[in-house]
């Protein structure tokens, strides 16, 4: 039976002021105020991001050398900078670039800190070994060690992907491991055990579906840190390579003219702010709903 | 005491053989040839055969391992191509820079944080908690360059105030010091201060809870004493616990801070060891970083034993 028909019949056979667990926890979520705040900052980027052919459709790199530094305005809405490139659009392509990095790092991290985390939660044998290796990673300050990781591959794009990757994956995991030593020892699992389950039954049916809530929280909390860690690198020459426009390098270039043309620097700053916030606001939310043992009290 | 102490170090020795062979194996995965990467498009083979016996890229890599551990032992890193100079004492003139900024920042962000957290949780629920949470939201969310750079248009270019960047050590001149380190500082801090003040009032509302604290206050104790004595003193315990993260933290946030300010410490020398693959100084450097980042994590670890009799008494 497919989930939607098993959908349906629980649907028809409970009573009507029984709501399901998902849709009630949704609801929750829509009536709370942060998650509410977070979505609404966050989807004006990801609206951003995915219209980027429709709302700005000028070549974010094409010169335009006689119409440079035009402030925000009527002709430019968000100016030009030193060479006249529209500042719309090489903030709105930003926007896309950063909405891609952030959830690339996110899907790596969603399925290698999975992974690792359950190995070494489920798997007492496994636990030294990759926990030790997970403390070392995590000793490293992360924006060093992600230049370090760059400076092996080289800048690009790419590459700072897989260096932010390679810098949380390991924070993820440990927090995967933690949820999974806490299920291993519930009742239900040693059921599950006793019942002739094996390990991969367990893990993926009764283990990984309720250590998903902490870690969709962090998700979201990782996507912040993921656009802000990538506009730093960028910001440093050390992200995707001009032309290419993102955030850190639109600001790294428009920082020689911050006197005479403020807004090459400022309006990818507010667009970089109201990321970081909305993505911070969606974790706070999902957190209080979600996960109620770490909620900030109200 | 000293038995704690050793334990901890002991237990931060598989750490520190971790990070020293990923920071050995850095050079090594360079795709391709690093000594081509290194000396650029331009290098004659003879520079690049130079180069891989300067580096000793060209022995066995079971040689380079032990030569890397045998120059750890005796604190050579090996030789920075950019600075020319021995990465060990690069890094010595440059991480106290580093450090000086960090600990100024520091302090900016324990005393702002924990008295916004303090203050919030003790007016739970009034506009005051709601503003001091608003501006701990926009702390952790406003990316410190950007903060960076609105300061020094502001009170740099605008007011005059402050140099836009540059750097006077402490020794040299303390009010220098002040007037370059403030705005690096500051920037550099807010967003643990935002942080701090959000763990701190949680932490803070969790203790206030507690039926202690209802005795403390049933026995007719003041209730500055209650906050004071036994609320504070135990929501500072957890807290310490943090101070570790903040301090990697700041360490990390300082290399775009220290670029931005044009401050001499060890991210901008980082960054521009990465820029200019000037390897053996980025391995080298990131292994020290590191390693000092591990001793602040033992030291914390034994001032959090110290206040916590439970944990001492494991």
């Amino acid at each position: 039976m497919n989930s939607a028909a098993a959908q349906l019949e629980l649907d028809a056979d409970v009573p009507e002021t029984h709501v399901h667990p998902a849709r009630a926890t949704l609801k929750r979520l829509f009536r709370h105020r942060l998650f509410l705040s977070g979505l609404g900052l966050f989807g004006i980027i990801l609206a951003a991001a995915v219209l980027a052919p429709w709302i700005a459709p000028t070549d974010p790199t094409k010169l335009a050398m006689r119409f440079k530094f035009r402030p925000p305005g009527s002709e430019f809405a968000f100016g030009t900078d030193n060479f006249g490139r529209s500042l719309w659009s090489r903030v709105i392509w930003g926007a896309q670039l950063s909405v891609i990095i952030g959830s690339s790092v996110v899907a790596l991290n969603a399925v290698f800190g999975t992974l690792i985390g359950a190995l070494a939660g489920y798997f007492r044998s496994l636990d030294n070994a990759l926990m030790r290796v997970n403390d070392a990673m995590m000793a490293f300050p992360a924006i060093l060690l992600a230049i370090g990781i760059t400076a092996v591959l080289g800048p690009s794009t790419l590459n700072a992907i897989l260096a932010l990757a390679i810098v949380y994956v390991p924070r993820t995991a440990r927090i995967v491991r933690s949820s999974v030593i806490v299920l291993r020892e519930m009742e239900y699992v040693q059921a599950a055990v006793a019942a002739g389950a094996g390990h991969w039954r367990i893990l993926r049916r009764h283990i990984l579906p309720n250590a998903m809530a902490p870690l969709i929280v962090q998700l979201s909390f990782l996507f912040a840190y993921a656009v802000l860690s990538e506009a730093t690198l960028s910001f440093l020459g050390l992200g995707a390579v001009p032309p290419t426009p993102t955030w850190g390098n639109i600001m790294a270039e428009g920082r020689q003219y911050m006197v005479e043309a403020p807004w090459i620097i400022t309006i990818p700053g507010i667009a970089l702010m109201i990321t970081v916030m909305g993505l911070n606001l969606l974790g706070d939310g999902l957190r209080d709903v979600l996960d109620p043992r770490l909620r900030i009290q109200q | 005491m000293a038995s704690l102490v050793l334990r901890r170090v002991l237990g931060a020795l598989p750490v520190l053989l971790i990070v020293s062979l990923i920071t050995f194996g850095m050079m090594r995965l360079i795709p391709g040839d690093p000594s081509s990467v290194i000396g650029g498009m331009s290098a004659t083979p003879a520079q690049l055969e130079q180069i891989r016996r300067d580096l000793g890229l060209d022995e066995p890599i079971a040689v380079q391992l032990v030569r890397w551990y045998g120059g750890l032992l005796q604190g050579n890193l090996g030789r920075s191509i950019l600075m020319g100079q021995d990465v060990m004492s690069v890094t010595l003139q440059r991480l106290p820079v580093t450090i000086a900024l960090s600990a100024y920042a520091l302090v900016i962000t324990l005393v702002l944080g924990l008295a916004s957290g303090i203050f919030a949780a003790l007016r739970q629920n009034t506009l005051i908690d709601q503003l001091a949470m608003m501006l701990a939201m926009l702390g952790i969310s406003i990316p410190n360059f950007f903060l960076g750079l609105l300061m020094i248009i502001f009170f740099a270019v605008q007011l005059g105030w402050l140099p836009t960047g540059g750097y006077v050590g402490f020794t040299d001149d303390p009010i220098g010091w002040l007037r370059t380190s403030t705005m690096p500082a500051i920037s550099l801090a807010l967003l643990q201060v935002g942080l701090l003040a959000r763990i701190t009032r949680s932490t803070m509302l969790e203790v206030l809870r507690q039926d202690y604290i209802r005795t403390a206050r049933a026995k007719g104790l003041p209730e500055r004493l209650v906050v004071m004595k036994h609320a504070l003193s135990n929501a500072l315990i957890p807290i310490t616990t943090v101070v570790g993260i903040i301090v990697s933290l700041l360490v990390s946030g300082s290399v775009v801070t220290e670029t931005l300010f044009s401050i001499p410490g060890m991210g901008q020398l980082l960054t521009q060891a990465v820029l200019n693959r000037d390897y053996p100084m980025v391995q080298g450097g990131l292994f020290l970083v590191t390693a000092f980042l591990v001793l602040i994590n033992i030291g914390v670890d034994v001032c959090y034993s110290l206040l916590d009799p439970r944990v001492r008494h494991e």
